[in-house]
């Protein structure tokens, strides 16, 4: 299954490179992952949505071995959190001026946006989650998709507080992780 | 105001560095001219792998964090496989490395290598610093980082300029590292969940790693294991941290461990693994892996647990503070009926043993591996490389006390044994030191000679010389229907090429010469290369073959024993 994790790290350079080849060295694939600014100038935040065939025990490597780069400064799993996802997509359609009113029409539905005219084309903004964008990816391929981008999930769990409040490193997330494996076990 | 070459050496001063070992070249010379006026002693190597392997073995007896220099380009990934042995087996290393001038990295400069690209996966972390007033920051936090938590070898990378460029020296009195807070206790209810097991076990086994030394938990494992009466096994690298005198000591488990000792892993009902990483060469197949064994499993670095084996009490601290944390916990108990049954298996390795063969003339690496453990009362610093010379030294050195044992176990690097034991013998230059190589091994780095005569470095050198390669002969032999490929060796004279080096040498090839030739070397100041040429085909038993169960080993022979 698909995990989600959030970590905070160190805004430096190469600690992208580090987070990257953890992941392959680890043997992980990454399914998506989005890296950006924070409110804090020294710390940058990822979203990685990594494959765990293992489930909760790949899981549980994937955090613990984040932690254990220097510049990773916190790591959640907001898998099983509520929380909002968002992934932002740029398809550029090729559409007849006489068409373009059904690819308005569409973009409606979907609530996204027209966010470029040309002759031959026009450019469709959509934010949402995964399954929003796939379903309206699927709408606009018969009418012939040209190019399109996505800039890969990024979340946020809900209010101030997650509920589980962690020490890097100390981490009292880990240890409940451990628990629920522990009861995982036959 | 300093030069950041300076700066470089205020550091590694304040950090209690007495030696580094290296080897200069262009993009690394500022560092060198300024080390003159440092009272740090350098060691010039002669292959920069050699000087990593110095670092580390100097590291491994000390408990210190070594140091090893070397130039961009070549210099640097000379050092790799050094780099990579340090990490796997978790052991404190500052590598300091030129690397061209920052307004040309990124241009394929003369000897520019992306060295903290390449050392990313084998540092526990690494640095490239551009200025000379990041200089004292990088050095304090890699010294931090390269000793604390689960310790492992960290590079620093240094751009010509920032060793020219003068800088405002600070030596920074604490380290900012917001993401690096290795944890040391355990909370008290994942204790109470290892107690219960504990409590329910009639089997126990203590697995004892490396974590047992470098935790220093000695005192606290003898404390648990002598309180529980819990036999302990050591893996390759725990070799010493248990007394292999204690009747409680099982010695070495895993592919040439003891059988008893893996017949007691396999039969137990709880296994309580101290500071190791169950390596597949401890576990055989992981199918069959003590089956009916409960694990608690006590680690440092949280991302060991549950990686191979599945802990049903995970505890993530510093292992001694773990222990001396459990240990009141802990009720007495009284294991008899288990340890009986041990003894029992122990009792039967008696008629296969090697060491109850009668003379046949023949020289056998193992009795030599034994006649040098009993001409040194066990008490030596013995440092090996790998192959098969290795395994019966860890078979028959029998350790009582910790940190004299070096060889590169998870990484099995070859080259490692002499100048592990040059890099040793700086931390105890008052110490008997023994190298004991394979003819192969020692040929990788037998440069280092010169390096152990500049420095007068007193260490005896015995090598194993079967004409083989030892190791992957007898596997081709086991497992290959004897098809030899590419084993079969011509080694160089070993006595006359230590007499070009000024080495004092002896060859010897009978029984009766072996005392002597020992007792010569420990009396000769200096090093000093004894050559033993010995059976050619002999094999190391127990062997666990791959994806076999622990306890499917195949057993030297009975008929065999004399
Ligand atoms: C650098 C390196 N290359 C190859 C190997 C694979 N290898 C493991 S043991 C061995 C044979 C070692 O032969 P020798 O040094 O003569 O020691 P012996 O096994 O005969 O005691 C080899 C080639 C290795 N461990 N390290």
């Amino acid at each position: 299954m698909q995990h989600t994790f959030i970590a905070l790290v160190e805004n430096k350079p190469g600690v992208l490179n580090r987070v990257a080849s953890l992941f392959r060295r680890r043997n992980f694939n990454i399914e998506s992952l989005a890296v950006g600014r924070t409110e804090n100038p020294e710390v940058s935040r990822m979203t990685i949505v990594v494959h765990c065939p293992n489930g909760e025990v790949d899981a549980h490597k994937i955090e613990a071995n984040l932690y254990k780069l220097i510049n990773v400064i916190d790591v959640q799993d907001v898998t099983h959190q509520p929380s909002v996802t968002r992934d932002l997509a740029l398809i550029k359609v090729r559409v007849e001026p006489e068409r373009r009113a059904e690819v308005n029409g569409l973009a409606e539905i979907f609530r996204a946006r027209i966010v470029d005219v040309a002759v031959d084309s026009v450019i469709v903004e959509i934010t949402g989650t995964e399954d929003k964008i796939e379903g309206m990816t699927e709408l606009l391929r018969p009418l012939g998709i040209v190019e399109m981008v996505r800039t890969g999930q990024v979340s946020m769990t809900r209010g101030v507080n997650d509920g589980v409040r962690r020490v890097p490193g100390v981490n009292g997330h880990r240890v409940d992780a451990m628990t629920e494996m522990l009861a995982m076990t036959p | 105001m300093k030069k950041g070459a300076e700066i470089l050496w205020e550091c590694l001063v304040r950090e209690g560095v007495e030696v580094v070992f290296g080897y200069p070249g262009g993009a690394i010379m500022p560092v060198y001219d300024a080390m003159l006026n440092y009272p740090i002693h350098h060691v010039l190597v002669r292959h920069e792998q050699g000087a990593a392997h110095m670092a580390d073995g100097y590291a491994r007896v000390s408990g210190k964090v070594g140091v090893a220099m070397a130039t961009s380009g070549p210099g640097a990934t000379n050092l790799v496989t050094g780099i990579a042995t340090a990490m796997m087996d978790s052991v404190p290393v500052v590598f300091i490395t030129g690397q061209v001038h920052a307004h040309l990295v990124g241009g394929d400069a003369f000897q520019e290598t992306d060295v903290t690209g390449i050392t990313l996966p084998i540092t526990k972390h690494n640095y490239l610093v551009m200025r000379a007033d990041e200089i004292a920051e990088v050095v304090r936090e890699a010294f931090f980082i390269a000793r604390s938590g689960r310790p492992g070898p960290v590079l620093i990378d240094i751009c010509k300029n920032a060793q020219i460029e003068q800088a405002e020296f600070v030596y920074p009195e604490e380290v900012k590292l917001p993401g690096y807070q290795p944890m040391t206790h355990s909370p008290r209810n994942l204790l109470d969940d290892a107690v219960k097991l504990i409590e329910k076990a009639q089997k126990p086994v203590i697995l004892c790693g490396h974590g047992v030394l470098m935790s220093k938990a000695e005192e606290a494992l003898m404390q648990f294991a002598v309180k529980t009466q819990t036999p302990v096994a050591c893996t390759l690298l725990g070799l010493g941290a248990f007394p292999a005198s204690d009747p409680l000591a099982l010695g070495m488990m895993g592919m040439h461990g003891e059988a008893y000792a893996n017949m007691a892993i396999q039969n137990s009902d709880l296994i309580l693994a101290f500071g190791m990483r169950f390596d597949d060469r401890v576990t055989g197949t992981l199918k069959t892996y003590a089956p009916n064994a409960k694990k608690i499993h006590i680690e440092i670095d949280p991302s060991e647990l549950h990686k191979n084996v599945y802990a049903d009490a995970p505890l993530v601290g510093d292992l001694n503070t773990v222990l001396t944390d459990l240990v009141p916990l802990v009720d007495e108990y009284d294991h008899t009926e288990w340890l009986d049954q041990i003894n029992d298996w122990k009792n039967e390795v008696d008629s296969r043993s090697i060491m109850n063969w009668d003379d046949n003339g023949k020289l056998q690496a193992a009795h030599l591996v034994a006649d040098i453990w009993k001409a040194t009362g066990g008490d030596a610093i013995v440092t090996t490389d790998v192959g098969q010379h290795q395994m019966w030294v860890a078979q028959y050195y029998a350790l009582d006390k910790p940190n004299r044992w070096i060889t590169s176990g998870g990484h099995g690097t070859m080259g490692f044994g002499l100048p592990s034991a040059i890099g040793a013998w700086f931390a105890h230059k008052d110490e008997e030191i023994w190298a004991v190589a394979g003819d192969g091994g020692f040929q990788m780095t037998a440069a280092e000679l010169t390096t152990a005569v500049q420095e007068g470095a007193n260490v005896k050198v015995a090598i194993m010389n079967n004409n083989f390669l030892g190791m992957v002969r007898q596997w081709q032999e086991f497992f290959c229907e004897k098809r030899y490929s590419a084993v079969n060796m011509i080694t160089p004279d070993f006595v006359k090429l230590a007499d070009a080096h000024g080495v004092p040498a002896r060859r010897v090839t009978k029984r009766e010469e072996v005392n002597d030739a020992i007792e010569w070397a420990r009396k000769t100041k200096g090093p000093v290369v004894l050559e033993f040429l010995v059976e050619q085909e002999e094999a190391v038993y127990p062997l666990v073959p791959p994806g076999a169960a622990l306890d499917e080993m195949i057993r030297r022979p009975v008929k065999q024993a004399g």
